[in-house]
């Protein structure tokens, strides 16, 4: 398959501050990734592992200091293609209130679709699509400040869908929202995923939201430590603790069954399959 | 005698305009001094403006509160002994800090409360101490800090003035796994140590089901229960009608009895999910 984003050997730092004495820090050292079209991607990390510095670096709001980063095979540090970049990878952050401009939502969404001179039919179209992709287009009318924290979470996603990107990054997108905005982020995220074909990169604290993704990438200390399939990540409840991370409630039931001398499988890690296997093992 | 009680407490938004809206309805509530309260409810339930009712932040539309016995807003009462009394750490608590050190940041709240330097010192130092802060952080800026360690500067500062209440904001949000093991486990060892009252909101039922003595759900401006996390995890069903999300191990029990295993469903944390399935086979065999 084609890689849409492909992250080579990057080195970053943020610079010394000689007002505070704080010295360099080292953020990435020598992170190699592919990002392949159509596939949803979850990155996880503890704080400071690095990740959103990472995924920083997939539309150009950062440049690596050593390695290069290609996005539909552009090199990121070509200053002249900075808008093709970003026309073809779309970035989410945490704050829904920080990303938020206009006071309609309708307006919010076509924000950059003006920006970009879209004419104005072509943008009414686009605007109502993206509304309706994120399950917001009843809102369209409303003021944002209005809105729930998830619901002006999926405005921020539809802005960027409105631009009609191959991928689109988040970092940490149901952070601050509460579990009803979760579950609505998540499905409109599954939904961009399955339905339009547009490549995800989810970077998440949440263990049962990466659990969704296709693969899993795992960051420590400025470094991939991990990368495969989700049951494949989770089955390594020792090494994800040691980390710092956790795994879904359910695997580590299974684990700890494990440690008994009960016969289970690590490899579960949703409920249905837990259901299944407990259903086996207590009839069986 | 309960340490916190509510009389049919009501607070109205916008009463006399079309947006009048009641955040909560008389609510009726006894909390036993020394408890540790998980508070539930989903955005709007009311569980914010409970708690700011508890310090005297709103006043109430009407009904009571009493604390220690005493009508808050009596009016023999002075309603700042009622805020050295409970402590409120608020959501996102680190966008609060101000001063030029940590020391300076946590000593705040005792300074105002008029104790001696010497007071203070202690009180800085020991909640440093149980916080892991390190004391050789004092004199840093808390800018400097990471921001696991802001938060919990600003929960030191509240923790500092040893109030006989502590109610927190949900203390964990935004932080990532290991981070918000960190402060819950503080938190936990805080009040083993101060025997005091705490109460904590949440919106996460794991975090909840593993430490709480009592658990409190608010819906709809009303409590909906309080009881013991077993208690109230029995009704796990019901839970997830009104659209909390229990654990994720409770809803594989609750599936487990629908498919017609003869198992309980007030299972919420993974060491009682081993120790039900291991009696259950002992059981069988």
């Amino acid at each position: 398959m084609e890689n849409i984003i492909s992250v080579q050997d990057v080195e970053f730092s943020y610079p010394a501050d000689p007002e505070s004495n704080e010295p360099a820090k080292v953020i990435l050292k020598g992170v190699s990734l592919d990002i392949e079209k159509g596939g949803f991607t979850a990155v996880l990390g503890h704080n400071g592992s690095g990740k959103s510095t990472a995924a920083k670096h997939m539309n150009a709001i950062l440049l690596p200091d050593k390695g290069k980063v290609y996005v539909e095979g552009i090199d990121t540090s070509d200053e002249t293609k900075i808008f093709d970049i970003r026309s073809h990878v779309g970035m989410v952050f945490q704050n829904p209130d920080n990303q938020i401009v206009a006071t309609i939502v309708e307006e919010d969404v076509a924000f950059a679709l003006e920006n970009m001179g879209v004419p104005h039919d072509e943008m009414r179209k686009r605007v109502d699509e993206a509304l309706k992709s994120v399950g917001m287009y009843e809102y369209r009318e409303h003021a944002p400040h209005m809105l729930s924290g998830g619901q002006k979470q999926r405005i921020a996603i539809a802005g960027i869908i409105a631009m009609r990107p191959d991928c689109i990054v988040l970092d940490e997108p149901t952070a601050m929202l509460d579990p009803n905005g979760r579950r609505d982020v998540m499905k409109t995220i599954q939904s961009l995923n399955k339905d339009y074909g547009i490549t995800i990169v989810l970077i998440t604290h949440y263990m049962d939201e990466a659990a969704q993704a296709d693969r899993i990438v795992v960051m420590d200390e400025g470094e991939i430590v991990m990368d495969g399939v989700p049951k494949e990540i989770f089955s390594k409840v020792e090494e994800m603790k040691k980390i710092g991370l956790d795994v879904p409630q359910v695997t580590e039931l299974m684990y700890e069954l494990g440690k008994k001398g009960i016969k289970s499988d690590t490899h579960i890690i949703n409920e249905e399959e837990c259901t299944e296997a407990l259903l086996k093992l207590l009839e069986g | 005698m309960a340490i916190i009680k509510t009389e049919n407490l009501t607070y109205t938004y916008g009463i006399g305009t079309p947006f009048s809206k009641s955040a909560i309805q008389n609510v009726n509530l006894e909390i036993e001094e020394g408890e540790l309260v998980g508070i539930i409810g989903h955005t709007g339930s009311g569980k914010s403006t409970l708690i700011q009712h508890l310090n005297g932040l709103l006043k109430p539309t009407s009904g009571k509160v009493f604390i220690d016995g005493q009508d808050i807003w009596d009016k023999d009462v002075k309603i700042r002994d009622i805020r050295f009394k409970v402590g409120l750490v608020f959501q996102y608590p680190e966008y609060q800090i101000f001063e030029e050190t940590v020391y300076k940041d946590i000593a705040f709240g005792p300074k105002n409360m008029g104790l001696d330097e010497k007071e203070i010192d202690r009180r800085v130092n020991e909640i440093t101490d149980l916080l892991g802060l390190g004391r050789e952080n004092l004199q840093k800026s808390p800018f400097e800090l990471s921001g696991g360690q802001k938060r919990r500067t600003a929960i030191a500062g509240v923790m500092a003035m040893e109030p006989k209440i502590l109610i927190l904001d949900e203390p964990t949000a935004g932080l990532d796994p290991k981070g918000r093991d960190v402060i819950l486990d503080r938190i936990k060892e805080y009040h083993r140590r101060t025997k005091s009252t705490v109460l904590l909101v949440s919106h996460s039922m794991e975090d909840v089901a593993k430490f709480a003595t009592k658990i409190l759900v608010m819906n709809r401006a009303e409590v909906f229960c309080y009881d013991d996390p077993p208690e109230v995890f029995k009704r796990a069903k019901e839970l997830t009608e009104i659209g909390l999300s229990v654990p994720q191990i409770t809803r594989v029990f609750m599936a487990l009895k629908e498919k017609g295993v003869d198992i309980r469903t007030d299972v919420y944390t993974t060491d009682f999910a081993v120790k039900t399935i291991t009696e259950y086979l002992s059981r069988r065999s």
